[in-house]
């Protein structure tokens, strides 16, 4: 490899030995562990003609980069999640070399010591809620009159079809805002995710609520059951379930959280 | 879509299956780039580039291009309040970059387009909503070039992935 830079994928604490043993990070370097003032950095070399600023720079401009990178970033970070405790870093966090990432865990290691405290102990779960308001509300509409033009028409269609919606909107949102609630009462926190362009989730409908969950290990059964069960008493939404997700949601600070 | 629901969920946190090289590969594309954008602590590394600044932004204008306006029509605008996805920062950096970001994603559609094909999936259902978020703005935003004829009722199949018709900075004027 030409010229290498240290990636770090994140910042874990007590990290057993083989926690990154056969882990490989992006382009498939060998991830390891650096160790320094009491924390881990999971990290792996990557090559500067890759990851140097006008490299980095352009790559991430390519969905297809993007993804990989991002896939081998998430895997590194779940594997090492499924091992010990790890507090995600951003994507690309790249320093010059071992010593400069040590810097920078020194430099910021109450924040992290923090974010481990935070996340120990507990799992993050996400959960969207989708409506598929075009099939639950479907209205007729009322033909325009002939004289109207073709533009006040249209505004007048839509306007009547949109009074329509708009109450079939609030019933859904009302129960998606019930559901959230009873899931918040199990979670220790949540924080909310914007809604997803369908066209990368794939996924059909109305999003309504993208939430993650930071829930106590011992009442993920709970959470999951409290999912299920609400799924199945409110036939007009949609629920999905993600994770186990390495806590990402909630690796920054508090004041970055969306308390409820 | 399978997501990791499917594996082992049984006791507790990551009740998986230890398996050094497994690949969450079937975590869906979107959940994780939000999390690895968007979340996840946010450190200066040695090698700057401001995942805000640039281009990447059309990843995360990815997700949001389309279901912002919907979801503010919808009522739904908890992001808004949500300090690290509303900074004032944020906002005048989209503003900013509104237009070179669209005519720069239409671009990147272009080139996606041909390597893979998009689901289908959604496109329908969503168009059904999506119009009502359009509506109103096509008529106070006459001077913007929308693209082609997705505007109205009748759209000319097949499009793959649908550029992204509207502005993705609307979410700086509330």
């Amino acid at each position: 490899m030409d010229e290498t830079a240290i990636y770090v994928y994140g910042i874990g604490r007590d990290l057993p030995a083989e926690a990154v043993a056969g882990v490989r990070g992006v382009a498939g370097a060998p991830v390891r562990a650096l160790e320094a003032e009491g924390l881990t950095a999971v990290v792996s070399p990557v090559s500067l003609a890759e990851f140097g600023e006008d490299a980095l720079r352009r790559n991430l401009e390519h969905l297809d980069w993007l993804e990989a990178t991002a896939r081998a970033h998430h895997a590194v970070v779940d594997a090492v999640a499924e091992r010990g405790v790890i507090v995600p870093l951003g994507l690309a966090t790249v320093y010059r070399n071992e010593d400069r990432a040590r810097a920078a865990l020194r430099e910021r290691r109450e924040e992290f010591a923090r974010a481990l405290a935070r996340i120990t102990g507990r799992t993050e779960w996400g959960v969207k809620i989708y409506a598929d308001l075009a099939e639950t509300a479907p209205r007729e509409r009322k033909p325009a009159p002939a004289d109207a033009r073709p533009g006040t028409a249209y505004l007048r269609r839509r306007s009547a079809q949109r009074h329509d919606e708009e109450e079939t909107r609030r019933e859904i949102l009302t129960l998606a805002g019930d559901v959230d609630d009873e899931l918040c009462a199990i979670a220790a926190t949540r924080r909310l995710h914007r809604p997803q362009d369908p066209q990368l989730s794939g996924e059909r409908g109305w999003m309504i609520l993208n939430a993650a969950y930071l829930v106590d290990d011992e009442r993920a059964e709970d959470f999951r059951t409290a999912v299920a069960r609400l799924a199945g008493t409110r036939p007009e939404l949609r629920l999905q379930l993600t994770g186990p997700w390495a806590p990402y949601s909630f690796a920054a600070e508090e004041e970055a959280w969306t308390e409820r | 879509m399978t997501d990791p629901m499917e594996r082992g969920l049984t006791g507790y946190g990551y009740g998986r299956q230890p398996a050094p090289t497994r690949r969450p590969e079937s975590a869906n594309l979107a959940d994780i780039l939000e999390r690895v954008l968007d979340k996840g602590i946010v450190i200066a590394g040695d090698i700057q580039v401001n995942l805000l600044d640039i281009e990447l932004l059309t990843i995360k204008l990815r997700l949001v291009i389309a279901s912002v306006d919907r979801a503010k029509e919808m009522g739904i605008d908890w992001w808004e309040h949500d300090p690290t996805l509303s900074s004032a920062a944020h906002r005048e950096e989209i503003a900013a970059e509104n237009r070179r970001l669209r005519e720069r994603l239409a671009a990147l559609e272009g080139e996606d387009e041909e390597e893979r094909a998009e689901p289908e999936l959604g496109r329908r259902d969503r168009r059904a909503v999506d119009r009502a978020a359009r509506d109103e703005d096509e008529y106070d935003d006459h001077d913007r070039a929308y693209d082609h004829d997705d505007d109205y009722e009748e759209e000319p199949e097949p499009r793959g992935r649908r550029s992204p018709r509207r502005p993705p900075g609307e979410d700086d004027r509330g």
